[in-house]
Parts: structure tokens; sequence; C-alpha cells
């Protein structure tokens, strides 16, 4: 159960860095770069993946382009846009704002 | 940009599925590819309609989404059933249509502001009280000294403005000789500085431009006739014309929406008031007074305040008065002043048509509403058989605002095609109707704008209908219960009884429309077979002119030419003609006494006139041509009866105050003297030649030559009279050229207007309600078809079946005709104005509707009763 939808809202910050990092990633790299950056602690359903890649899109924070691979068959490439790196640096400070939080009250307790 | 790309994406809903269909397979063959197993891929996926739901409804707008499906469905219903569709699409599109004319109408004479500054301050002035008939009467014209002082006692609280009733005159431009008519209005010249209005071109008229009784011949075009007359060439500035002995200067051209204040005339010409020939004369009354109140001023104040200085004037006016008895002057001094809201404009068209735009306008409604209860009976009927439909959708979990959707988008698919065509209609029927109030030579032009208020009223009309026969078989459709549908039907009879309760409603409607529709057509029968006296046939009325005023024997010569004219049978000279509308009246005092209370109406006419018209002499003789007036006189029986009390009048004098009696050398048969539509007056006909004191002859300005043509139609002599005429004598001009018959079927085009519209409306009515019986009946035998089938099995009788079927529905039907003669009785106090010689309550005009409906309503159930007896058992039962 540790390694099912443990991202508990952090989706959308997590797609965002990676983007960051590597720009033009399909789903599936995507999906791969979550469970593996996070030493195969976190992981992504692809029944979430995709519903939150198309609303980030739509909101404009990353955009999608059709390429064709070597193999012929078509993926949807993802990359950040200009709105997605404010949106991360948003999404990152309230993330520490919210563990540092929650460290402070584990710490007190 | 977002909310954008999701309504654009609504339009392409399968390329995005086939998109995100690929996007999934495209991340399975790359996991297949990281050696992952593909059906483990797939499964970790999930369901995948359960995905695409969920991405779609992330990149597009869901409910726009659904709301285009839903169309797309409805269309094809509407598509599967094209007849009833059709059928229900025209019904719908004639009565919008009908409603959204109407209402372009109404709005058009009496609702929409004059496009004035403030239009909501400016009100009409009118005086209140018992008239010489004993009626209560309201009357809108004013002495332009009563005016003056008006004007200044209210001077702190409003302006006024005195502006004439719009007369077509004839005037001649410089440069020509032949005289045209044109529409002129006698205004203050600070009418337009308060209405805040700009010229389009030159100046407008002001303060100072209407100081002095006729010193100030200057004009201003409406920009509509500089259109017409000019082409809008800006060299018509500065142009003169000629118009009723004095010359005019055009100064400018007032701005493009402008046409005057009187609703229903466009008016072409604006001069001063005071260059009116009735500026300095305290007993004519020849122009309406609007006013314009400040900001914040009571009404009522302002209106004790104009009361008072009117009736002041009016007392110093009656000290002069000969020849009224005491009570007649009191009565006429009690007269009270009113402020109505003028922001429409004041005019004749408007008092007129108010009533029977109203009158028309429900009727229509009326046609609406059962259009609509048609419809919605249809849905319900449609919706009955859609239940299994329904209560599949509910199982597979639709809510239950999905399923209103459904069923109203179809309505609004309906209601939005009705309105398309209905729009059409009423582009068409509005002017249509304008049309059909124009007496020949005197057109009514009404401004009929479709702007955003005809737009709005129709949307507005679209949503109501839509609700209106749409919302309950919608709600209806969203309220199975599967478990019910599942046990083989919800209780039929609650649908029954709502589709009963509309049929009561629609025979009620349409008993109503027919009931209304029948009054205005016997009205106009009775008003237009109403004996006359007179033979109008054959009779032409050439109204000639002249610049200055001609001695009565120069009329004679022309009147003489024109017998010799060939074609012309006999000619004649009156002041005008009967029924044109004109009066002139006096008290008179017979035999020396004091005057009555009854007033006589007088018309001048030569010898020869009463022939001419082909009047019947009851006794005595014409006029000889050397008799003049005052001295003899002809009277008509009316008069005779009124003033002599059966003593025999030929011989009797009587006298018009301050003028030497009059003998009664003739008695005639009683015509109709002004309108066609009031009671026979007591008429006198004196010489048209009028001796004053000194036994002179007095010279003519005008008068109309009464010439009766061989020929069935008499206006093919009209281009030759107008020639003949200034032959005759040069100076002669002809004015105008109307037939006797023209001017009885002016006096009836609103009765002609209300018989042929409501007899239209009425047509509808009954078809549709009709129409609607027949759905309504065939739908419940095909729902009692089972009970039918067993019924006729067990050897039940034919006319036990028709009885079975039809005896709920002709309840109803009787039910609705007697709420719709309730609605009648109660519709008759605001119609009456509108009636002539029609008793509301006669049983003829009730019984008559009555019949049609039922007559209406056997036809409508013959082919379901005769679908139930012919139900064949045997199949019937098989079949379930």
């Amino acid at each position: 159960m540790p390694k099912t939808d443990s991202l508990q809202g952090s989706l959308d910050l997590l797609v965002l860095k990676i983007l960051s990092r590597r720009p033009r990633l399909h789903g599936y790299a995507i999906m791969t770069a979550i469970k593996d950056w996070s030493g195969d602690v976190l992981r992504a359903e692809e029944g979430s993946l995709y519903p939150a890649l198309h609303r980030m899109e739509e909101a404009g924070w990353i955009r999608a382009e059709w390429i064709t691979k070597d193999t012929g068959r078509r993926a949807r490439m993802y990359e950040l846009t200009a709105a997605g790196k404010k949106q991360l640096d948003v999404e990152e400070s309230r993330w520490q704002a919210v563990t540092s939080a929650v460290n402070r009250v584990l710490r007190t307790a | 940009m977002s909310l954008w790309s999701r309504i654009v994406n609504v339009g392409r809903g399968g390329r995005l599925s086939r998109e995100i269909d690929e996007e999934a397979q495209s991340h399975i063959a790359e996991a297949v590819e990281h050696g992952r197993d593909s059906s483990e891929a797939s499964r970790s996926f999930g369901s995948a309609l359960r995905y695409r739901e969920e991405s779609r409804d992330v990149r597009l707008v869901a409910w726009l989404d659904s709301l285009r499906a839903d169309a797309i469905f409805g269309w094809r219903q509407l598509l599967k059933r094209k007849a009833i569709s059709a059928a229900a699409i025209l019904s719908l599109a004639l009565a919008i249509g009908a409603c959204t004319g109407a209402f372009r109408l109404i709005d058009a004479l009496l609702l929409r502001p004059l496009p004035v500054s403030d239009p909501r301050h400016f009100y009409a002035l009118s005086r209140r009280g018992i008239g010489f008939d004993g009626k209560l009467a309201s009357f809108d014209g004013w002495a332009y000294p009563d005016f003056q002082l008006m004007r200044s006692a209210a001077k702190d609280q409003a302006e006024l403005i005195a502006v004439s009733y719009a007369q077509r005159m004839d005037l001649t431009y410089k440069s020509e000789a032949e005289m045209k008519k044109a529409e002129v209005q006698y205004v203050s010249g600070w009418m337009f500085g308060t209405f805040g209005l700009r010229p389009a071109l030159g100046r407008l008229l002001g303060e100072n431009d209407d100081l002095k009784p006729g010193a100030h011949p200057y004009a201003v075009l409406s920009h509509d006739y500089w259109t017409r007359r000019f082409a809008q060439n800006p060299k018509a500035v500065g142009r003169t014309f000629q118009m009723g002995g004095r010359l005019y200067e055009i100064v400018g051209v007032g701005p493009v929406p402008f046409t005057g204040t009187e609703t229903g005339t466009v008016t072409d010409i604006f001069v001063p008031a005071m260059m009116h020939p009735g500026a300095i004369h305290d007993d004519w009354t020849w122009h309406r007074t609007l006013a314009r109140l400040k900001p914040g001023v009571a009404i009522e104040p302002l209106r004790a305040r104009l009361d008072a200085t009117s009736r002041a004037f009016e007392r110093e006016r009656a000290k002069g008065f000969t020849g009224m008895s005491k009570e007649s002057i009191d009565k006429f001094l009690d007269q009270t002043v009113v402020l109505e809201p003028a922001a429409a404009g004041a005019s004749d068209l408007q008092t007129d048509y108010r009533r029977s735009l109203v009158a028309l306008g429900v009727l229509v409604a009326l046609v609406l509403l059962i259009a609509c209860a048609n419809v919605a009976n249809l849905m319900t009927a449609q919706a009955a058989s859609r239940a299994r439909e329904m209560v599949l959708r509910v199982s597979i979990g639709a809510g239950r605002w999905r399923l209103v959707q459904l069923v109203l988008v179809e309505s609004a698919i309906l209601a939005v095609l009705a309105s398309a065509i209905g729009a059409a209609f009423a582009w068409w029927s509005a002017p249509f109707v304008v049309g059909m109030i124009n007496p020949p030579d005197n057109p009514a032009r009404l401004a009929l704008p479709a702007d955003w208020r005809v737009l709005g009223f129709g949307l507005a009309l679209t949503l109501g209908v839509m609700l209106l026969f749409g919302l309950t078989p919608a709600l209806r459709a969203s309220a199975v219960k599967p478990a019910s549908a599942l046990k083989g039907g919800e209780d039929p009879h609650t649908r029954r009884r709502m589709m009963h309760a509309l049929i009561a409603a629609q025979v009620a409607f349409c008993f109503l429309v027919l009931f209304v529709a029948g009054l205005f057509a016997a009205t106009f029968d009775r008003l237009s077979h109403r004996p006359t006296g007179f033979s109008a046939e054959g009779l032409l009325l050439v109204h000639a002119v002249v610049e200055h005023d001609e001695p009565p024997v120069f009329w004679d010569q022309v009147a003489e030419h024109l017998r010799t004219v060939p074609g012309v049978d006999r000619v004649a000279l009156a002041g005008w003609p009967l029924l044109d509308g004109n009066a002139w009246n006096a008290f008179v005092s017979v035999n020396g006494a004091p005057p009555g209370p009854v007033l006589a109406y007088f018309l001048s006419v030569s010898p020869g006139w009463v022939d001419t018209m082909k009047i019947p002499f009851v006794d005595g003789r014409d006029f000889r041509p050397n008799e003049t007036s005052p001295g003899v006189a002809i009277v008509n029986e009316t008069f005779a009866k009124q003033f002599f009390n059966g003593v025999d009048p030929i011989g009797q004098s009587f006298a018009k105050s301050g003028e030497l009696p009059s003998k009664v050398v003739g008695v005639v048969r009683d015509t109709p003297y002004r309108d066609v539509h009031e009671q026979i007056l007591p008429a006198v006909y004196v010489p048209i030649s009028r001796a004053d004191a000194h036994g002179i002859l007095e010279p003519l300005r005008g008068a109309t030559f009464i010439v009766r043509g061989s020929s069935a139609n008499p206006m093919a002599l009209a281009s030759i009279l107008r020639r003949e005429v200034p032959r005759a004598r040069p100076e002669f001009r002809v004015s105008n050229i109307r037939t006797q018959a023209e001017l009885a079927r002016v006096q009836t085009l609103r009765e002609r207007l209300l018989a042929m519209l409501g007899i239209f409306f009425a047509g509808v009515a009954l078809l549709l309600a009709a129409v609607g019986l027949y759905g309504v009946l065939d739908y419940s035998v095909l729902q009692r078809r089972r009970e039918i089938g067993i019924r006729l099995a067990i050897g039940a009788p034919a006319r036990n079946i028709a009885r079975l079927v039809t005896v709920e529905v002709f309840t109803m039907v009787a039910v609705g005709a007697l709420a719709g003669v309730a609605l009648g009785m109660a519709s008759v106090r605001y119609l009456e104005a509108l009636l002539y010689q029609v008793k509301p309550g006669d049983p003829v005009m009730l019984a008559l509707p009555s019949l049609t409906i039922l007559a209406a309503a056997l036809l409508a159930a013959v082919p379901a009763v005769f679908h139930a007896v012919r139900i064949d058992p045997v199949a019937m039962l098989r079949a379930e």
C-alpha cells in the first residue's frame, strides 16, 4: 500500500520539477522519472497522471506536442511553459512551507 | 484562452477522444518496450472508458459537450417524426410571428419613446368634460391665446410646446407650377431646443422665429422629406415655396430620427406656430399642447395651475357667447385639464388603434397559448412512449437534471426553429397591417425598426414558449421510477389528466378568440351595410382651391364647364363631402325662441346637390339658383323631428345666433353626416352662396365639386377633371380627387382590419385546437387499446366504445367552452368601444362560436373513434 498513490497533492509539483530538469518527456517517462528519482518510494498511477497532465496543459503550465518516434509510433511529449516555471516556484515554496510546518508540529510533539 | 480552447474542443470531441486513446496506447507500448507484461500494463491503466471520460472533462466544457450530444439526439428525435414536428414548428411559428408582429406594432405606436432628450418628462395636455352629446369626452385641441396664457403661468415648472395636428397641405415650389402635398406641422419655435435636437443641415427654428403672428416665414424640413423630395441636396436650404398664400424659406433640415410628434405620421415640413392663421383667434382649436416638466416637478400642482388658467380663459371667452343656453355654457366651461404621458408622442392613430392593437395582441397571445398547449400535449405523448428509454437512462445512472436537459433541449430546438420562421413572418406581417390602416390619400407611416427591443421581445418569447410547453413534460419524464416502469408503467391517468386540462384551456381560449372575432366581423358587417341614404356609386369628389377667394359665380362657371365633360352626369358644389370627417355645428333657435341644448350640423351646398347625391326628398323642394344663405334651408328628418315636434317643417323658420332666420323649404331623408359610426345628426343644408348683412355674396377659398359619373368606375374621370378645372378658370386648381365610396371605406378601415385579422386568427385557433383534440383522443385510444380490445372481445357494441373514448374529452370541451363564455363576457367591457350595434350578450354571438367548436371537436373525434372500434381484439391480445 505505501507505493500506491502516496503523492497527496504533490503530483503537480513533481511533474513540474521533472519537466524543468528534463524538457520534452512523454507520460511514461515522467512516470518512470517519479519512480526512479524518488528511489522507488513514490509512484504515480496512470489513472491520475494523465488527467493531471491534461489539466496542467489546459491551465497553460505545460504544453504538449505529438512526435513520431523511430519505431513509427506517435508519442505525446510535454514541456514546461513560462507560466509553468512560475507555477513551479509557487508550488515549491508552498511545499517548503507545509513540510517545515509539519516538521515543527512533529518536533513539538 | 483556456476556456476558449475548451469550448472549441466541444466541436471536435471525436478527435479529442482519439488523441486520448492514442496517448494511452503509446504509454502501454512504451511499458511493454521496457519489459513489462502487456496485459499487466493495460490493467494498471484501469478502465479505458473512465480514463477517457476524465481526461475529456478536463479538456473541454463538460456541460456544453453534453448539451451538444443532447442537441444531436433531440434533432434525430424530431427528424424521426417529420410530419408531427413540422406541424408543431409551423403552428408555433405562426403564433410566435403573429405575437412578435403585434408587439412591433404596439411598440412602434404606443411604447417607443420619441427620439428626443428625456422623453419621459413629456406630457400631453387635454381637457375632459361632458360633451354636447351628454357623453364623457376628451379633447386635446387648444386655442393659441389660451396656450400662451398657460405657458407663462407654468413657466417655472414646465416648458409648454404647441404642435399643430399634422396637415396635408398643398404647396408650390417657386420653380415649379404644380402643387405638391406635404405633411405640415406648425410648431413652437422653441420645440427643437426643448427636444434637444440638432440640425442635420442649416439651422432649426428657435424662440425668435415664433414671436409675432405671421412674421416668420421660415420652414425646417424633416430629414425623411429632404431625402425623398431633394435627394439630400444641400441646396434645398434657401429655397422657397408657396403655401396657404405665403412664401416660406427653407432654413434647415432636422436630424434623421425625428419625424414629428404625431406617431403614425411622418411630418415633412415644420413651420412656426405663429404662422398659423389661427394663432390670433381665441376660438380656433388647432394644436396640441405638450409639456416638458422640469426635473422634480410634481404633476398635480402644475395640472391645477394649468386648469385654473384655462378655465379663466374660457370663462372670459364665454362672456361673448350668444345663442347658447345657460346650461350649455356651464357644461362647456366645466372641463378639467389633464396631463397624460406623451413619451411616445401624441396622435389620433394612437387613440384610434390603442384598444384595437391591444385586443389583437391578446388574440394572438391566445393563439400562441393554444399552440403551446398542443406542443405540450405532443411532448407528453412522446415522453410516454419514451418511458422505457428514460428508465434505461436512469438505471445506468443518468441524473434527474440530465433527463430534464435532454427533453428541454428538444423543446428548445422546436422553439428556436419556430422563432426563426416566426421572425420572417413578423418581418412581413407588421408592415402589412400598417398598410391596411392606410387610407389611400393619407397613408399612415409608422417607423417599424427591428432593433434590440423587438429582438429582446422575440428572445424572451422564445424562451417563455419553450418553458411553457417543454418544462412540464421534461419534469415528468425525469421523474420516472425504474421500479414502477418495469411493473408496466406508472398510473396512466395522471398523464391523461394533464392533457385533458390542457384541452379544456385550449377550448376556452379558442372560444374567446372565436367570440371576439365574431363580434368584430358582425361590427364590420353592420357598419358596411349601414344604409347611407344617398348613392355613393359613381360619385367623384373633386376638391378645388383658389389662390385668392373667388365669388360664387366663378365656382358656378367651373361647375357648368364640368357638366359638359363627356361621362359626367351631374355636378354640384358643396363645402365638403358628407362623411369626410368635417363638421360645422351651431345652436339654433326655432321661431324666435331661445336656443335649445341640441347642436345642429350645417353643410353648405349648391342647388342640385340633393339630386346629385340621390337623397330622396320627403317634402318640399330644392334651392333655386338665386337663393342665398341665410334665408332658406333644407333639413333632414331628424332635424325636423328634433326641432319641430311633429309640426310640418315646411315654411317654419329657425336661426343661428346673430343671423337672420332661414325658412325650411325642403325636408330630405336622413344620411350620416360626419362619420358612419355616429347616430344620425340633425342636419341643415344651406345655399353655398352666402350673403353678408348688406346682401353682398361672400367669396369662396375652397369647395368640393360633387361629380356623378355615368360609368361604374368614376376614378376613370379623375385625370380629365384635373385638367378641365383649370381650363374652365385658370385660377382654379384641383387639390385632390376622391370617391365617395372611398370615404366610407376609410372610416371602416379599423373595423375591416379587426374583422379580417380576427377571422384569420379564429381560423388558426380553431384548426390548432382541433388538431390538439385529435392528437389527445388518438393518444388515449392508443393507451387504452388493451382495455378496448378486451371490451370488444367480450362483446361491447361500437357505440359504447365510442362513448368510452370520447366522453372524458368532450366533458373537457364543455368545461372549456363554459370557461370561454365567462372569459368572453369579462372581456366585453374592454371591447365595447370597438363594436358597432353588436350586443355581446346576444345569444347568437355566443351560440356561433360554441357550435363551431362543437363541430370541430366532433370532426376531430371521428378518426380516433374509428380507430378504436377497428381494434382487432385477437391481434391486440396476442401482441401483449
